[in-house]
């Protein structure tokens, strides 16, 4: 069993995200940046499923600048077998389309059997690279997948639904699945995974540009501003200025 | 700082054991300390991970890592919990090291990989009640008959005693009547005449194994015998600086535990209006205590680099212990000050860093034997010995 996981290098739960003075983006250099949760799962699953099928191949595929290099090295570490970095600016870049056609170049040559993505980031939380990549590589997909059962040239995944139900799904190979955090308890990577990691092959490649449909315009920390008007007088008072203010102030009516 | 010393590699694994120990010690920390309970299962999981043999080489069966990425090991862990840190340190650089330095070919293959793997403890017995860093002092006889050794003693305060597969002692050597000096032996746990005492009951480091070992006609045959008794094995014990560098480290990390919880403290509670940390009696002592633990840092990461690149580091081994131990114990004390009667609460973990920090001061020679060191050593470059 081939399997692609895709690692997202995002800005820890407890990272100070100041804002960049360009407004496009956080300032990349204060913050700390960790493997997105989800797929810390998925590459824990594919594994799993390597090592009880005692053959096969992991192959951890990123987007992202050069600092992306550190959670690939993670990834390496924990036991994928060689990485893909997809080598792209991303600052600004919240287009889920761009961005799975971007993994979607680097995968469709590779003739995955499945290919793992966390279910969402935990900085834009799209929740659809996984789905589209499916999509551009005519792959069968399910998404937030809970657990997986491998064997005949089939899998069955169980999906979390609304409100506490499950579905049991059979997909045909080749497949794309987005992974649910919780699904089985991810490893340390051990020092002897450390020390082998830089021994293996990390290929980098450049994508084809591919225009954004959607961008970020601008980022900035909300204003509240609170004020606390008492309406006073008789009660056909009270009306007569809630009005006013609704139609004039606040303009809702 | 860390850029100074830490490759990728090095920074990979203080995330690996920063990551372990927030999640798989600190949750039981204070029980352990509580129950006294010998931390096995973290330890199997820690020789897992390659924890338990740092520094070891990799034809040995260790990770074959460095003496700063050992002591970066041991502050992460030490930051959590002392007693496991401990538990893992005197295992690598007292139960495991001397072998690997002085031991022969066939006592390496022997010995060192089950101690590297962490499938066995290793544990190191020099002290005993008159002696401990004047080795010169030690009463404990090994007796030479034929192609064995009977020995005859005892230790004290022995790191792991309870836990350990192989301990190294240290004991006379008496040849055909004549004594030959100091010299040590490699001892399966399990050889007959070995007898442990019961687990001390201590003030802090509680969830680490101490104990007295006695040896009553206990057989050791020669073959176990650690590099060669006499004046050398004096000048081996004083190259053994693994074992300062280690508790210098561990001071770091037992520091840095107090002083986070602290800082987190101190821009929590509110007095009077304000978050204390902006009285400057209290912003005062968050400086010092982040200043001081950054001088012991660099004194441990230095000293640790030193060794690593092969120079003799007998004074700077001595400054690190020196200065971070009386640094531990004095951060941790202003950290239980700062969080005033919590501190003083079990519920808030500071004072099982400020019970945790003493023996720091004490163990692999007092503060007093480390001034003693760094004074012989600076006193020679004058008199120019």
């Amino acid at each position: 069993m081939k399997i692609a996981v895709l690692v997202k290098q995002v800005p820890g739960a407890e990272s100070p995200l100041p804002i960049h003075s360009n407004q496009k983006w956080v300032d990349e250099d204060a913050v700390a940046y960790v493997m997105n949760e989800s797929d810390n799962y998925a590459l824990e699953e594919a594994l799993q499923i390597k090592e009880a099928n005692s053959e096969g191949e992991v192959v951890v595929i990123s987007l992202g600048p050069d600092r992306i290099q550190k959670v690939i090295r993670e990834a390496l570490a924990k036991g994928a077998d060689r990485a893909i970095h997809i080598q792209i600016d991303t600052v600004g870049a919240i287009d889920p389309l761009a961005t799975a056609s971007h993994f979607a170049d680097a995968l469709k040559e590779e003739n995955f059997d499945l290919i793992f993505s966390g279910l969402q980031s935990d900085d834009f939380g799209m929740a659809q690279t996984g789905v589209i990549i499916g999509e551009m590589l005519g792959m069968a997909t399910a998404s937030l997948v809970m657990a997986i059962e491998t064997g005949g040239g089939k899998i069955k995944v169980k999906r979390e639904l609304e409100a506490g139900w499950f579905q049991w799904v059979s997909l045909s190979l080749p497949a794309s699945l987005t992974i649910q955090s919780g699904l089985n308890t991810p490893r340390y990577p051990s020092l002897k995974g450390i020390m082998g990691a830089k021994k293996k092959e990390i290929k980098v490649v450049t994508p084809n540009p591919v225009e954004a449909n959607q961008s970020l315009e601008k980022i900035y920390v909300p204003h509240s501003d609170k004020q606390t008007v008492m309406i006073e007088g008789s009660v056909d008072q009270m009306v007569e200025k809630l009005i006013h203010t609704f139609r004039n102030d606040i303009k809702v009516l | 700082m860390d850029a100074l010393f830490f490759t990728d590699e090095h920074t990979m694994l203080v995330n690996m054991v920063r990551d372990f120990a927030d999640n798989e010690i600190t949750p039981i920390a204070a029980e352990l300390d509580e129950v006294e309970s010998f931390p096995r299962a973290l330890v199997n999981q820690m020789a897992e991970l390659g924890l338990m043999g740092i520094p070891i080489p990799e034809e040995l069966g260790g990770a074959g890592m460095d003496t700063v990425a050992y002591a970066a090991a041991v502050m992460e862990l030490g930051c959590a919990d002392a007693s496991v840190a401990i538990t893992m340190a005197a295992h690598t650089s007292l139960g495991t090291s001397p072998i690997v330095i002085a031991g022969t070919d066939k006592q390496k293959k022997k010995f060192v990989p089950p101690l590297a793997s962490g499938e066995m403890i290793g544990a190191f017995g020099l002290t005993e009640p008159e002696a401990g860093s004047d080795a010169g002092a030690t009463k404990t006889r090994a007796v030479k008959k034929g192609n064995e050794y009977v020995v005859n003693g005892g230790k004290i305060f022995i790191t792991n005693a309870g836990e350990a597969g192989i301990l190294n002692l240290t004991s006379r050597i008496i040849d055909d009547g004549e004594d030959l000096g100091i010299g040590a032996f490699i001892v399966p746990t399990n050889t007959r005449g070995l007898k442990l005492g019961p687990k001390e009951k201590k003030m802090g480091w509680r969830a680490s194994d101490t104990r007295q070992i006695f040896f009553e006609d206990m057989v050791i045959p020669a073959e176990n015998m650690l590099g060669t008794p006499g004046k050398g094995f004096k000048t081996f014990l004083e190259t053994l600086t693994g074992g300062r560098i280690s508790v210098a480290a561990l001071s770091v990390g037992t520091a840095l535990g107090a002083y986070e919880r602290a800082l987190k403290y101190a821009t929590e509670r509110k007095a009077f209006g304000m978050e204390i940390h902006e009285f400057q009696a209290v912003g005062n002592k968050l400086a010092d205590m982040a200043t001081e633990i950054e001088a012991a840092k660099l004194l441990t990461f230095h000293a640790a680099w030193m060794k690593d690149q092969g120079k003799n580091i007998i004074k700077e081994a001595a400054m690190a212990k020196l200065f971070a131990s009386e640094m531990a114990m004095k951060t941790t004390t202003e950290a239980i000050q700062i969080l005033g009667g919590y501190g003083y609460v079990k519920e808030y973990d500071v004072e099982r860093y400020f019970r945790d920090a003493k023996i720091l001061e004490i163990g692999e020679g007092t503060s007093e034997i480390q001034r003693l060191i760094i004074s012989k050593n600076i006193i020679k470059t004058v008199k120019g010995l």
